[in-house]
C-alpha cells in the first residue's frame, strides 16, 4: 500500500507532470470563465496536443483542465449572475448579490479559497474511500437513488422563499417542463408537439441562464447602473479567506456532502451545489442573510461543487459511467489515451487511480490560487456602467445558450424561459424550487419506475432506503424553519394597502394584485396542457407528469385563492414593482428590456448569429447607451473579435437565419 | 531527430505520389488534392462518447494521408438521437470532400425503423470506411447457467434486463433473445450500458450485454470471479456478408449456433432476418464514413486511398487497439457489403418491428 502511494506521489511531484499541468489549468481557466463553455470546449482544444505525449503528461493536462472549470466559472455566477455552468447556479444565489453591494472580490475570493479547500478535502476523503468504493457504490440502487432525488427535491422546503406554497407550485412547474421529451419508461414523447428541438428535453444551460441571468440583466438594464451599488470594491480578498476559515466546519460538512454524493452515480452534479446550499440554510444560525449576500451561501456550493469533481472520479475510473458532463470528457481523453476503466483501477492501477486523484487535488490548487490572484482585478468589471456592460452580457448568454445545441432554437427557448423568469423573479415565485424541480424530474421518475421494477413497492422497507427517508424528514424539518426569502416584505405591504385604496376583499385584492393574479393564471394553463399531455399517453409515460401536473395546478389554484381571497399582507403576494414603488427609484420599462434581448435572438433569426451580434452591438450602443461612434466602434470590434477568435478556435458554427437558408455564405457567416 | 525525418518522409511521400499522377495521368486514378483546406467531419453526437473517441482517434490519421495533408477537424452536431446532425448533412453538405460524416448504429437504427425525424437517405451517400465492434450477452449463475451448455436451464424462467430503449441498440439483444424463446422483462430508462452492468453487479437483472472492449475490461474480472457467465457474442460478418465467430472471443459460440442448440435447426424467418440486419447496423457496420450525395468516384477512390494507407500506418496499427479494441475497420468491398447489409432492411420485415416495438414496448414511431 505505502509503495502505491510513494509511486504515485513521485509520479505527481515532478516539474513535468505539474508543467503540463499548469497548461491545462491556464487553457480551463480561459475556457471556464466564459459561461456555456468548460470542459467540453476545452478538450477539442487540447485533444490535438494530446496525440504523442506520454500518458502521464497528457493525463496531468486533462486533469487540470477538468479540475479548474467548476472554479473558473465562478466568475461569472458572482459578477454577473450569469450561471457559467450547471455548477455554479447555487453560487448565483448569494454571490452576486454581493457583487451588487460591492462586495465582488470578497465573494470571489470566498469562493475560490473554498474551492481550493473543498478540492483537497475531497482528495483526502476519497484516499480512503477508492479502496471500499465499489461495494459502496453498488449499494446504491434505483431504490435509494429515487430516495436521494425525493431528498433533492425537499430541498424545496428551504429555497421556497415567503410563501411555501408557492415553492412547491414552482418546483412542480419545474417538473413538468423537465419531463418533456422521451418518458423514461416507455420512450413515447411528451409534449414535444412535433417540435424536433423539444424532443430531447429542454437542456439544463438553457433553463439556468433563462431563469437566473436574462432577469438580471433585465433588472439593470431598467435600473441602469453599474452592477455594483458602491464605487469602490469595498472589503477586499482577504475578507474572503477569513470568511472560509471563519466557517471552517461548513465548509468541511459541504466538501464531504460534495465528494460523497459526487461518487455515486446517475444523481447528477447538478444536485450537488443545492443539497449544499441547502444544507447551510438550514444549519447556519447566526444571523442568516441567504439570498440577499450571504457569504456562507457562497462557500457551501462552492467548496461542495469541486470536492464533486473528486468524487465524481470513482464511477468514472471504477466502472466507467461519468457522473456528468466534465467527467464524459475526461473518460474520452484516457480511452483516446489508451486507460480503460474498469476494477483494474482498484488492482493492478491503483497507483494510477491515486494519481489521479491527488493530481486532481492538486490541480485544483492551482486553479484556486490563480482564480483569487485574478479576483481582484477581474472584479473590477462591476463598477462599469452597465448600459456598456450590457451589450457583452446579453450576447456572452447567448453565445452560452447556443452551445446548447448550437441551433437558433437555443435563443428562441433561452427568450422564452428569460421571459417567464422575469415574472417568477417579480412575483416572489422561487427560482431555485423551479430548477430543482427540473434536474430531479428525470432522475426521480426513472429510479421510481425502475425500483417498482426490480423490488415492487417493497422497495421502501430496504435498509438504505429507509436511512435516506430519515434524512429527508430531517431536512424537511429543518427546512421549515430555515427558508430563504428572494423578496423584502415590508414596503410590498405598503404599496399594496395603498393601491386596494381603502377596500378590503376578493374586489380589492383584484385591483392591487392583477399582475400576479394574471401570472398565476397562466401557470395553472400549463399544467391544464401538462394533464392534458399526458392523458394521451400509455399508462406508464403518463403516470408520472399527471400526478405532478395535478399537484402542480392544486398548489397554483391555492395561490391563486389566497391572491384572490388572503388578507392584505398575506405571504403570498410579491411585487417587486411595489417594492420599487415604495423605494422611490425610476425603473424604464421591463418589456424595453426584454426587447433588446429579444432583437439580436430576433436579428440571429434574420441574419445568422455573427451579423447580427454586430448590428446588435451597433444599436444597442448608439441608441441605448448614447455612445460616441469611436466607443462604438472599439467596443464592436472587441467583442466580435474575440467571439470570432474562440469560435475559430473551436471549430464552431454560429447558428444561421433566413439569409444562410437562402444563400451560401463563408464561415463565419455561414 | 524524429520530426525531421517524419517531414521528409512526408515530403517524400508527396514527391512521390505527385509524380505517380503525372507520369500515370489516368482520371479514374486522379486524387483530390486538399492542400491548405480544412475537413469538417461531422459527428452527430456530443463531445466524449463513443463515436467521437472514435472520431478524434482517427482525425489525425486521416489528416496525415489524405493528399495535401488538410487540416481535419470534429464538428460535433448533437441531438434527436443523432438525426439532428446527420439531417443537417444531408440537407447541407456539398460533395467537393470537406464535409463528411461519422454515423454509428444509432444513426442506422432510426432511419431502419422509419422514425418520423429522419430526413436522410443512406443510399444517397457512398461509404469509405467502416469500423466494426462486438457485442457479448452473459447472465448471472443464480440463474442455474454455468457455462453456454445450459442454455436450456434459461427457457421458462423469468429474466430480467436493463435496457436504454427499445429503439437503441439494445433492440438486438432483444431479437437474440426472442428468438431463442427467452421470457424476458425489460427494465427501460437506463443511460448506457455502464449503468445497466451496474444493476446487473448489484443483482437487479440477471441478463446483459456489453459491448466488446466494457466486456474485456468489466466483465472478465466477474467471469474470473464466477458472478458472471458468457453465453455468445454477436459475431461479425465475412466478406461474404455471412456470420462467424468473432476473432476476439474465438470460444464463444455466435447466436445462431445457440440458435441450433436450443431449436436443433439452423435460424429462418423474418425475426431472424430482422436480427440480422439490426445485428449488422448496430454492430458488424456500427461505425461508418461517408461523402455526401453526388461524390464522384474519384473522390470516393481519393478517400478509400487515405483510408488503405492509414490502415498500412505503423503508429496506427500500435495505438488502434487500445484505443479502438480488436476490430479493425475496413474500406473497399468489405465496407460496401457492410453498409449494404447495414442500411437495408426487407419492408415487411420492418413492419413486423415496428409491430412488436409497439404492440409489446408501447414505442410509437409514427409520433
Amino acid at each position: 500500500m505505502f509503495d502505491i502511494f510513494v509511486s504515485a506521489l513521485t509520479n505527481i511531484l515532478t516539474l513535468q507532470h505539474i508543467g503540463y499541468m499548469m497548461i491545462g489549468v491556464i487553457v480551463g481557466l480561459m475556457i471556464g470563465i466564459f459561461p456555456g463553455l468548460g470542459g467540453i470546449a476545452g478538450l477539442s482544444l487540447m485533444i490535438p496536443f494530446l496525440y504523442g505525449m506520454d500518458t502521464t503528461s497528457a493525463l496531468a493536462m486533462l486533469i487540470g483542465l477538468v479540475a479548474v472549470i467548476p472554479t473558473s466559472d465562478t466568475f461569472a455566477s458572482v459578477l454577473m449572475g450569469i450561471p457559467g455552468s450547471s455548477a455554479s447556479q447555487a453560487t448565483v444565489l448569494d454571490g452576486f448579490p454581493m457583487a451588487k453591494r460591492g462586495e465582488a472580490a470578497r465573494a470571489l475570493s470566498a469562493a475560490f479559497f473554498a474551492s481550493l479547500v473543498g478540492g483537497l478535502i475531497g482528495a483526502v476523503v476519497l484516499t480512503g474511500f477508492v479502496l471500499i468504493a465499489r461495494p459502496v457504490i453498488l449499494a446504491f440502487s434505483s431504490a435509494e437513488l429515487f430516495m436521494l432525488s425525493v431528498f433533492g427535491l425537499s430541498m424545496v422546503g428551504v429555497l421556497a422563499g415567503k410563501s411555501l406554497v408557492k415553492g412547491v407550485a414552482a418546483c412542480a412547474l419545474g417538473l413538468i417542463i423537465g419531463s418533456i421529451g422521451g418518458a423514461p419508461a416507455t420512450g413515447e414523447f411528451r409534449m414535444v408537439y412535433g417540435v424536433d428541438y423539444l424532443y430531447d428535453g429542454i437542456p439544463l444551460i438553457i433553463i439556468g441562464l433563462g431563469l437566473f441571468a436574462v432577469p438580471e440583466i433585465v433588472d439593470l438594464l431598467r435600473r441602469d447602473r453599474a452592477i455594483s451599488e458602491h464605487n469602490t470594491l469595498g472589503a477586499g480578498w482577504f475578507q474572503g479567506i477569513r470568511d472560509v476559515m471563519k466557517n471552517w466546519w461548513l465548509t468541511l460538512r459541504c466538501s464531504g456532502i460534495g465528494a460523497l454524493i459526487g461518487a455515486i452515480p446517475g444523481l447528477g452534479g447538478t444536485v450537488v451545489d443545492w443539497i449544499a446550499y441547502g444544507h447551510a440554510v438550514q444549519t447556519v444560525k447566526d444571523n442568516p442573510k441567504f439570498g440577499q449576500g450571504d457569504v456562507r451561501g457562497v462557500i457551501a456550493p462552492e467548496s461542495a461543487n469541486n470536492a464533486k469533481e473528486g468524487g465524481g472520479l470513482l464511477p468514472t475510473l471504477l466502472f466507467g459511467i461519468p457522473g456528468g458532463g466534465a467527467m464524459a470528457v475526461f473518460l474520452g481523453g484516457m480511452v483516446l489515451l489508451g486507460i480503460q476503466p474498469g476494477p483494474s483501477m482498484v488492482g493492478s492501477n491503483l497507483d494510477l487511480t491515486y494519481t489521479i486523484v491527488w493530481s486532481l487535488a492538486l490541480a485544483n490548487v492551482l486553479g484556486a490560487g490563480l482564480c483569487i490572484v485574478l479576483a481582484v482585478p477581474i472584479s473590477k468589471l462591476t463598477l462599469i456602467p452597465f448600459k456598456l456592460l450590457a451589450p457583452f452580457m446579453i450576447a456572452v448568454i447567448c453565445f452560452a445558450g447556443f452551445q446548447a445545441t448550437r441551433t437558433l432554437d437555443d435563443l428562441i427557448t433561452l427568450l422564452v424561459v428569460g421571459v417567464l423568469g422575469v415574472y417568477m423573479r417579480r412575483f416572489g415565485w422561487p427560482r431555485p424550487a423551479l430548477l430543482i424541480g427540473f434536474v430531479l424530474a428525470t432522475q426521480a421518475e426513472t429510479y421510481l419506475y425502475q425500483a417498482v421494477q426490480f423490488y415492487g413497492w417493497e422497495f421502501l422497507t430496504r435498509t438504505g432506503v429507509m436511512i435516506i427517508i430519515g434524512i429527508t424528514a430531517g431536512s424537511i424539518w429543518l427546512g421549515l424553519r430555515a427558508r430563504v426569502s428572494e423578496a423584502t416584505p415590508a414596503e410590498i405591504l405598503a404599496v399594496e394597502a395603498r393601491d386596494s385604496g381603502s377596500g378590503r376583499g376578493p374586489a380589492a385584492n383584484i385591483r392591487a394584485r392583477l399582475p400576479q393574479i394574471i401570472f398565476a393564471a397562466l401557470a395553472l394553463a400549463f399544467f391544464a396542457v401538462g394533464i392534458q399531455d399526458a392523458l394521451k399517453q400509455s399508462f406508464l409515460g403518463q403516470v408520472f407528469p399527471l400526478i405532478m401536473a395535478c399537484a402542480g395546478a392544486a398548489f397554483t389554484a391555492v395561490v391563486l385563492g389566497l391572491l384572490v381571497f388572503g388578507k392584505p399582507n398575506h405571504a403570498v403576494s410579491s411585487d417587486t414593482e411595489h417594492e420599487a414603488q415604495a423605494e422611490g427609484v425610476p425603473l424604464r420599462s421591463t418589456l424595453g428590456a426584454i426587447a433588446w434581448v429579444g432583437s439580436l435572438v430576433a436579428l440571429t433569426a434574420l441574419f445568422g448569429f455573427a451579423i447580427a451580434l454586430v448590428t446588435f452591438f451597433v444599436a444597442f450602443l448608439k441608441l441605448r447607451a448614447k455612445a460616441s461612434w469611436l466607443m462604438t466602434v472599439i467596443l464592436t470590434a472587441g467583442c466580435a473579435g474575440f467571439v470570432l477568435t474562440l469560435a475559430s478556435a473551436l471549430n464552431m458554427r454560429f447558428p444561421g437565419g433566413v439569409l444562410q437558408d437562402l444563400y451560401r455564405l463563408p464561415w463565419p457567416f455561414s | 531527430m524524429t520530426s525531421t525525418t517524419s517531414t521528409r518522409r512526408g515530403a517524400l511521400g508527396y514527391i512521390a505520389a505527385a509524380a505517380a499522377a503525372v507520369t500515370l495521368g489516368a482520371p479514374a486514378l486522379a486524387q483530390t488534392d486538399f492542400s491548405g483546406q480544412t475537413i469538417e467531419w461531422i459527428i452527430p453526437f456530443g463531445t466524449g462518447g463513443g463515436s467521437d473517441t472514435w472520431a478524434r482517434f482517427n482525425a489525425p490519421f486521416l489528416s496525415k494521408h489524405l493528399p495535401g495533408n488538410p487540416t481535419v477537424v470534429v464538428v460535433n452536431e448533437p441531438g434527436g438521437g443523432s438525426t439532428r446532425g446527420t439531417n443537417l448533412f444531408a440537407q447541407r453538405a456539398r460533395p467537393d470532400g470537406l464535409t463528411i460524416l461519422g454515423t454509428s448504429g444509432s444513426t442506422q437504427f432510426p432511419y431502419l425503423l422509419g422514425d418520423p425525424r429522419v430526413r436522410y437517405e443512406y443510399q444517397d451517400w457512398s461509404v469509405v470506411m467502416v469500423g466494426p465492434t462486438g457485442g457479448v450477452a452473459y447472465v448471472s449463475p443464480s440463474t442455474g447457467v454455468e457455462s453456454i451448455d445450459d442454455v436450456a436451464n434459461l427457457q421458462g424462467q423469468r429474466l430480467v434486463y436493463a435496457s436504454q430503449g427499445a429503439t437503441s441498440l439494445d433492440l438486438v439483444p432483444m431479437l437474440a433473445f426472442k428468438l431463442l424463446g427467452l421470457d424476458v422483462n425489460y427494465v427501460f430508462g437506463f443511460g448506457g450500458r455502464g449503468d445497466g452492468r451496474l444493476a446487473f453487479e448489484r443483482g437487479e437483472v440477471n441478463i446483459d450485454y456489453q459491448t466488446s472492449s466494457a466486456f474485456i475490461n468489466n466483465v472478465t474480472p466477474l467471469v474470473e470471479e464466477g458472478t458472471a457467465v458468457p453465453l455468445m457474442s454477436w459475431g461479425v460478418l465475412d466478406e461474404d456478408g455471412n456470420p462467424q465467430r468473432d476473432p476476439t472471443f474465438p470460444d464463444l459460440p455466435i447466436l445462431e449456433e445457440v440458435y441450433e442448440m436450443v431449436h436443433g435447426e439452423a435460424p429462418s424467418g423474418p425475426m431472424y432476418d430482422a436480427y440480422k440486419a439490426f445485428n449488422t447496423a448496430g454492430f458488424a457496420a456500427q461505425k461508418m464514413v461517408v461523402l455526401p450525395a453526388g461524390a464522384s468516384e474519384e473522390l470516393v477512390e481519393t478517400y478509400r486511398q487515405a483510408w488503405r494507407d492509414v490502415f498500412a500506418d505503423p503508429e496506427y496499427l500500435d495505438t488502434f487497439v487500445a484505443a479502438l479494441g480488436s476490430y479493425e475497420q475496413v474500406t473497399d468491398r468489405a465496407a460496401e457489403a457492410l453498409f449494404t447489409a447495414g442500411t437495408n432492411i426487407d419492408p415487411e420485415v420492418r413492419a413486423m418491428v415496428v409491430e412488436m416495438l409497439e404492440s409489446e414496448y408501447n414505442v410509437r414511431l409514427g409520433d
